[in-house]
């Protein structure tokens, strides 16, 4: 490799630095261009009819009146789409043992959730279809709906799936050491509790919004997506509706919010490419705020039995802990509902050395809205276990909770290494990140503080969590399951005849400022102005092949690709003005978008080789082939995942009379390799951090017994608004990973990941003078009074 | 169930007229009758805020709202506010301050936050939480949000 090396001891303008976002003019003038905001010519609009039952034969479908409603065009049963459709199961082969059922777009027979969609209408308008949906008449016969993950496996408990024996979907075991010999030892302090975690979802702010448009007179589809993944989800539309992979072009411009939710395969979107299909027009689906909360993925539901033995000198001897879990009545395809649970165990415990490990999970069908992948995914639980545990221990000891993370706490050179749990993990700084943490947040002083308000009947209470979070992931996470997602990602650089550059990838822009980093990155590393760099991402037809932005893996990835890419240009650049100026490559340099010698002396405009190559060919040696574009491709390939770390603390107070947790201050220490733009990574590690509260506090999927979604409106379920968040302090510790050039790790989940463990452990340092404790998620004011033996 | 009617309004600074239905909100009028794509639909009953507009000088949710109810009326929306250089200040201090990320709260996030300022507010970071709690974004951790909206009350925006 040449010239990577020297990346960062040029003259740097972007990469590092606080660049703000050049589409933030746009988006606040109001001009996104989101998938709602498109009108296609002779496009109409869907609506679906879905179950009111959790669990039910559907007997019967009467779709006639619905047909003759004004406006309608059309109105399908779930069988009639069935027959254009080739049904789809949510297992990966690395998931040993993991089974599903086979899905279709709208449910056949049985609805299997409250919310599954079972007949669609298309209109002229999405009011006209809902007026004809109140036509529709059905005939249910109603099943026992298995509602509750913790009694779903016994055995008088109905099988959803018939065949399947069981409602068990997927079990897996992690034993390392012998837990049961050091639990039995009498020198060691053993706390043991049970973790609850409500049901959660994203809450996008846009909701689902689709329009496939379905061009028969050459058998090709577009389909305009507010989501992550492009590439894989050109896939599924080829494989499931028969098509060409390259007859099918996603189109993903402005997206409103992702978080992980719009990456699956969803019926209802499934349905709106049939429609398309067999009408030859677009069609339009927007998910109004009911079906968000019924069908968009539910995240989290975990009851986790844990202990943890600790010697008397606060050293972790041994965590063991069985987690179950509910996933709806599927496993989502494609990237399946297992992967949740199987985090939870790689996860629990990889800051702290520890040599004796249990874990097992159960991962169960029940009569609920699917569960699947949403930012952080099984972070939060793993996290809250470990050092929920670790803070009960240190308490049980009398050690302070910053201590008892100093004397476990992987050594900072100790890496490369393995956890407990067999991941590999390299370049991390625990230590480091945990005492930037106290310095930031002046920590003894907070102490006294709480001592002294005591005295006052004030309970405050201070909490850490010291993470590990999942980024940039290998071909290990879900290629290797044969799973159709790219795990390498591509990027493209061309110099145009005018001087400017033109970049495109396959990672995509939800907010997070993918564009304006991959931007910063071409800009510095190929050596011209930002201003005149123009990012494509978010259409198969025009980038390269890749998986898109989940798992932190933009920057990481994506932005090592773009690197490789520019350096590349640059080289072949440089061939070029070496021909046109008599000199060699080496002694030249491209600074500020001009050619200049390798003290910056100014030799020619870029924009006079461009021309001179596009245009006046005639001028170069016969033998010079020019090529201004080029492309490179990453993966990584040392590791599974490129891990990064980080150090939290949340400062609370509890409101013994209401039950209302206030939080009064939150920091956050990230280690998340080369910080590339901290004004972006700041203000979503933020975000992060305030889903993380969002979960630990306030946001849960409540159903009823038998299995009705009882709160499905932004009124009901509640999100954290700017009231009731506190300003959040972030810092950053510099480890860059060895793995690429860039050295930039993810960043995007690690407060969702980190900042329940952290407000958990708060609120417990707040009651323990008052000798109780809470360890259910969300800490509602209902359950911290409960705790307070007040209701 | 689809009866219509015509309204007049000025919307943005120009007359329009149109026969609309009367079920129609005044967000969805404006998206699909007049093409204002700016103002956005998260919820549909007032309680996130994408779609907070200017109506008459006030600050109102379009999708409570009729587009009947609007007839004779002056609307202002994130166009308008770009258009007009209203609100350049406080694009300004978003773009600066990273106020904003997928973007699709931030037409009424500006909204309310403009209401705010143009009302004389202190730059008091609980008074613009407080202020703003109607108004939810899934992505920022409101913190950027408020540190531009106290930037363009304390004229710290350069553009």
């Amino acid at each position: 490799m040449t010239g990577p090396l020297t990346v960062f001891d040029r003259p740097n303008t972007y990469i590092g630095r606080s660049v703000p976002r050049p589409d933030a003019r746009r988006l606040s003038e109001g001009r996104g261009r989101y998938v709602d905001d498109k009108v296609l010519p002779r496009m109409v609009h869907a609506a679906f009819l879905r179950s009111v039952h959790a669990h039910a034969k559907i007997t019967s479908i009467d779709l006639t009146e619905a047909r003759a409603a004004p406006g309608v065009i059309a109105a399908w049963t779930g069988a009639d789409l069935a027959e254009h459709v080739e049904p789809y199961v949510g297992v990966l082969s690395h998931l040993a043992g993991l089974r599903s059922a086979p899905q279709m777009p709208l449910a056949v027979d049985v609805a299997r959730w409250q919310g599954e969609p079972i007949a669609m209408i298309v209109a002229t308008s999405r009011a006209a279809a809902e007026d004809a949906l109140a036509l529709i008449d059905v005939d249910y016969e109603e099943l026992p709906a298995v509602c509750d993950m913790e009694t779903a496996l016994e055995p008088e408990t109905p099988v959803i799936h018939d065949g399947f024996g069981s409602n068990l979907a997927w079990e897996r075991t992690v034993d390392t050491g012998d837990v049961d010999a050091v639990f039995q030892g009498d020198d060691v302090t053993v706390v043991e509790r049970e973790f609850r975690f409500g049901r959660h979802t994203g809450v996008t702010l846009e909701a689902r919004t689709a329009i496939a448009d379905f061009d028969p007179s050459q058998d090709h589809l577009t389909f305009h997506y507010s989501g992550q993944a492009p590439h894989m989800m050109q896939f599924i539309f080829a494989k499931h509706l028969g098509l060409a992979e390259e007859d099918v072009r996603i189109v993903a411009e402005d997206v409103g919010g992702s978080f992980g939710i719009k990456i699956h395969t969803y019926g209802d979107e499934i349905a709106t490419a049939i429609a398309s299909r067999l009408l030859k027009r677009p069609v339009k689906f927007v998910a109004d705020r009911l079906e968000s909360f019924l069908s968009d993925i539910h995240a989290r539901d975990h009851v986790v039995q844990a202990r943890m033995a600790v010697t008397q000198e606060g050293k972790i001897a041994a965590l063991s802990f069985d987690d179950i879990t509910g996933i709806g009545p599927f496993s989502m395809y494609p990237r399946t509902s297992a992967i949740e649970a199987n985090q939870v165990l790689n996860l629990t415990g990889a800051p702290y050395d520890i040599e004796h490990y249990h874990a097992r999970a159960r991962v169960v069908f029940q009569n609920k809205n699917l569960m699947c992948q949403y930012r952080a995914v099984g972070h939060p639980i793993a996290m809250a276990v470990c050092d929920g545990l670790l803070e009960d221990a240190a308490a049980a000891i009398g050690l302070d909770p910053v201590e008892i993370r100093r004397r476990n706490l992987m050594r900072d050179d100790s890496y490369p290494r393995s956890s407990a749990t067999g991941m590999k993990l390299d370049d991390l700084s625990h230590h480091r990140a945990m005492e930037r943490l106290v310095d930031l947040m002046g920590y003894q002083a907070l102490r006294d503080d709480q001592t002294r308000l005591r005295g006052d009947g004030i309970l405050r209470g201070i909490g850490f969590c010291s993470m590990v979070e999942v980024t940039n992931p290998s071909p290990m996470f879900y290629g290797i399951g044969g799973a159709p997602i790219a795990s390498q990602d591509g990027a493209a650089i061309r110099l145009d005849a005018g001087g400017a550059i033109h970049i495109s990838s396959s990672v995509t822009e939800q907010g997070q400022g993918t564009n304006t980093i991959l931007a910063q990155i071409a800009a510095d590393v190929f050596g011209v102005d930002m201003g005149r760099v123009r990012v494509k991402t978010g259409d198969t037809e025009v980038t390269p092949y890749g998986g898109g932005t989940w798992a932190s893996r933009g920057a990481g990835i994506g932005g090592e690709a773009m690197l490789q890419a520019a350096v590349a240009l640059k080289e072949q650049v440089l061939e070029v003005a070496a021909a046109i100026l008599q000199a060699k490559p080496g002694d030249l340099d491209i600074r500020g978008g001009k050619i200049t010698d390798a003290d910056g002396t100014e030799r020619m405009e870029l924009s006079d080789l461009a021309r001179t190559v596009y245009y006046r060919g005639n001028e170069l040696p016969p033998d010079l082939k020019p090529e201004l574009i080029a492309t490179r491709h990453y993966r990584v390939t040392d590791f599974p995942f490129v891990f990064t770390n980080g150090a939290m603390a949340a400062h609370v107070e509890v409101d013994t009379d209401t039950g209302i947790v206030r939080v009064l201050d939150f920091w956050a220490v990230e280690d998340c390799g080369r910080v590339l733009n901290p004004l972006l990574v700041d203000e979503q590690i933020r975000g992060g951090v305030v889903q993380g509260i969002g979960g630990a506090l306030y946001e849960e999927c409540l159903y009823s017994d038998d299995g009705q979604m009882l709160n499905t409106s932004m009124a009901d379920y509640l999100v954290p608004m700017a009231a009731e968040m506190p300003d959040i302090h972030v810092a950053h510790v510099e480890t860059p990973t060895k793995t690429s050039v860039l050295g930039a790790k993810g960043a995007g989940e690690a407060g969702t990941g980190g900042a329940p463990a952290a407000i958990l452990n708060a609120v417990n340092d707040a009651l323990r003078p008052v000798n109780t404790s809470i360890w259910q998620m969300p800490m509602t004011p209902q359950r911290i009074l409960k705790a307070l033996g007040k209701v | 169930m689809t009866r219509t009617t015509r309204i007049s309004l000025s919307v943005n600074g120009e007359l329009v007229s149109a026969e609309v239905p009367v079920r129609r909100n005044l967000v969805d009028f404006l998206r699909q009758d007049v093409g204002l794509t700016g103002s956005h639909v998260g919820c549909e009953q007032g309680v996130c805020g994408a779609c907070t507009l200017e109506l008459d000088g006030r600050m109102v949710r379009g999708c409570l709202m009729l587009a009947v109810q609007a007839d004779g009326a002056k609307v202002t929306t994130v166009e308008g506010l770009a258009d007009s250089g209203r609100s350049a200040d406080l694009r300004q201090a978003f773009a600066t301050r990273n106020a904003l990320q997928c973007g699709f709260c931030t037409p009424g996030m500006l909204a309310s936050a403009l209401e705010y300022i143009e009302k004389g507010g202190a730059p008091d970071r609980t008074a613009i939480r407080e202020h703003l709690s109607g108004n939810y974004c899934r992505c920022t951790g409101y913190q950027a949000i408020v540190d531009a909206v106290c930037d363009t009350i304390d004229g710290k925006v350069s553009a």
